[in-house]
């Protein structure tokens, strides 16, 4: 089943006056449970599709579906909310929030749907153990190496039990150990809790792990290809 | 969630979070005191002005307090006084004969306002007997005696049981003279009235002036409470249509106008104290603001509503100032408290207090209702400033804010 479906996307920046075409044309759908990557060179288009998908920002030209909603014509409110409910994101600095336990963190964004205690409680538990830090829970983000506050991030995404979730560079600031272990829980989730990962990325481990690589450069897919999942 | 986010906020950077709760601190510690030292000075010169110059309530002949006409007497004084005492609130009443004169010593004279009192009814409306610092107050017995102050004794030259003459005008226009003893030197805190003032007995300027025993230029009244001061004035302009009844506001109008001018002194100043905190408090939130591009925009890509993100800032910014409004309010109020006890003396000021009439002795004087008041000026202040931060914060764009470096 298609949850994303992308048609005829144009973005185009005015940096200091000079148009920029950052995306020149995209069509694309995602199906539920996808572990799909999109690659390409810096300045190809990857976080600018990537943002776009996620209702960060707008298409100049072009429509994008989620789960049927046309979130492009959704109000800035509205789209708050929708990325709230449907949208977990991963970003290349995690951005934590340092103030809050690993466990605050991951309740944070359950607090804001205003979920009760005690299925916060229940599901943060759940998280914690699937991403491996259950005893690193009441650690603050300075106390964690990068591998694990990144995977902290991917349980907070997880936390609202997103349609999907945008993971931007999620590797970029890891080591080879920290990205490998990061992957295989990220693969993990997908397997079993169907939840679909839509990677942009530079790093070719993660271009193993994907069963989907989009390929963009200037703005354009240049190639949009299914492979064998590599097994670690 | 919000607010205890908000507080974990605060704390982020320790150093620089204490250092503007240090500046709040101080800022309203100083106007909180600055607020009590000003009422306790207010208070005490207008029990000055109540208690030793001018009592609660005056009454006179139409048109005598405008140049102490001699002739312009009350003829039925003590059957005034009687009507006045039996009036609900009044204390104590007294009769006053009031003459604009001349007053010589070997070496000099002046211009005074001579004061004839009875004085077992004058010691019962005003202190005069208690400002004593040299010799004594009238006694029971006695004749041609006078009391003078500090510093018209310095000008006259004078001291103690030396002579003065007093020259007035009599009833019959002419003018007259009598030497009097001086038995007592009195000092309040108000150097012009020290300098013009001299009592003597209303009996010994009776004789002097040749004027009944029952008249009088002046009945001063002392009420039990200063809030009773409209009610007595109304009741006995109603019995005494035909006399002047003024309260100490409209005899001494500059010390009414102290009181609300003081008031608008001291808001305009902690205004200024609040506004001056008001920006640095800004200049920090946005500091806060730039150094979380990136928090905040992750905020924002996962759903926390525009609303959330204000509220979360000015909860910081209210957090920040409240909480060095609070330790400077407690601070000056409790110092403030037991300044009121035991008084503030700035003896090495004394003449400067004195020659605007004003005590060096100060109980500074705070009630809860100005605490109150200025907790909720640092609220708002706290709410005002972070109106602009916020609103920075509010205008970043979450797909950038995100990749900020």
């Amino acid at each position: 089943m298609n949850i994303i479906e992308i048609k005829g996307v144009f973005k185009t920046y005015d940096i200091k006056t000079m148009p920029v075409q950052a995306l020149n044309g995209i069509d694309l759908t995602f199906q539920e449970g996808e572990f799909a990557s999109i690659v390409g060179p810096s300045g190809s288009g990857k976080t600018t599709l990537l943002n776009i998908l996620g209702g960060l920002d707008e298409p100049t030209e072009g429509v994008v579906f989620i789960d049927w909603k046309n979130i492009t014509t959704l109000s800035e409110r509205k789209k708050t909310l929708f990325r709230m409910k449907n949208i977990g994101f991963v970003f290349q600095s995690f951005n934590l929030i340092p103030v809050l336990t690993v466990k605050e963190n991951i309740e944070f964004i359950m607090q804001l749907q205003g979920i009760s205690k005690e299925i916060r409680e229940k599901r943060t538990l759940e998280l914690l153990n699937s991403v491996g830090l259950m005893e690193k829970m009441n650690n603050r983000p300075n106390k964690l190496s990068g591998g694990q506050q990144q995977r902290v991030a991917v349980a907070r995404a997880l936390a609202s039990k997103p349609k999907f979730i945008l993971a931007d560079e999620p590797t970029a600031n890891l080591d080879s150990k920290s990205t490998e272990n990061l992957l295989e829980i990220m693969e993990k989730l997908n397997k079993e809790e169907n939840i679909t990962f839509i990677f942009s990325t530079h790093d070719a481990r993660v271009m193993k792990k994907a069963r989907r690589i989009i390929t963009i450069e200037d703005g354009k897919v240049m190639k949009d290809e299914l492979q064998e999942r590599q097994q670690s | 969630m919000l607010w205890s986010l908000s507080w974990k906020n605060v704390w982020r950077n320790k150093l620089r979070s204490v250092v503007v709760i240090v500046a709040v601190t101080l800022g309203v510690f100083a106007g909180v005191f600055l607020i009590a030292f000003s009422q306790g000075m207010v208070d005490n010169r207008i029990q000055t002005i109540i208690r030793t110059e001018i009592s609660h309530i005056q009454i006179h002949q139409p048109g005598f307090q405008a140049n102490n006409d001699f002739s312009l007497r009350i003829n039925n004084a003590d059957s005034i006084v009687h009507i006045v005492a039996g009036t609900k609130h009044v204390v104590a009443v007294c009769k006053r004969i009031v003459i604009s004169s001349l007053v010589a010593s070997a070496e000099t004279n002046t211009g005074v306002k001579i004061m004839g009192v009875v004085p077992g009814e004058e010691m019962k409306v005003t202190n005069i007997n208690d400002k004593i610092i040299e010799g004594s107050y009238f006694g029971t017995q006695g004749r041609n005696e006078v009391v003078i102050g500090e510093k018209l004794a310095e000008k006259l030259k004078v001291g103690l049981h030396k002579k003065v003459i007093i020259t007035l005008q009599d009833v019959n226009m002419n003018i007259t003279s009598g030497a009097f003893r001086v038995i007592g030197i009195y000092q309040t805190d108000n150097d012009l009235f020290d300098e013009s003032t001299l009592f003597v007995r209303y009996s010994d300027i009776c004789r002097l002036t040749g004027l009944h025993g029952t008249e009088a230029h002046e009945i001063a009244i002392l009420l039990d409470n200063n809030k009773n001061t409209p009610f007595v004035e109304k009741e006995l302009q109603r019995k005494l249509p035909n006399l002047d009844i003024q309260n100490w506001t409209q005899i001494s109008p500059e010390a009414g106008y102290l009181v609300s001018a003081m008031n608008q002194y001291l808001m305009i100043f902690i205004l200024v104290i609040l506004l001056a905190l008001g920006f640095g408090i800004i200049n920090t939130m946005l500091m806060v603001i730039l150094e979380r591009v990136k928090e905040i925009g992750m905020l924002m890509a996962v759903g926390m509503s525009k609303a959330k993100i204000f509220f979360m800032i000015m909860l910081e910014t209210v957090y920040l100032s409240l909480t060095g409004g609070v330790v400077g309010i407690l601070i000056g109020y409790f110092l403030c408290k037991h300044l009121e006890t035991v008084g503030l003396n700035l003896y090495f000021w004394k003449d400067v207090y004195a020659s605007f009439g004003y005590s060096s002795l100060i109980y500074p004087k705070i009630g809860l209702q100005m605490v109150m008041l200025i907790t909720l000026m640092v609220v708002i202040t706290g709410v005002l400033a972070s109106l602009y931060p916020a609103y920075k914060a509010l205008k970043l764009n979450p797909a950038e804010a995100t990749r900020t470096e």
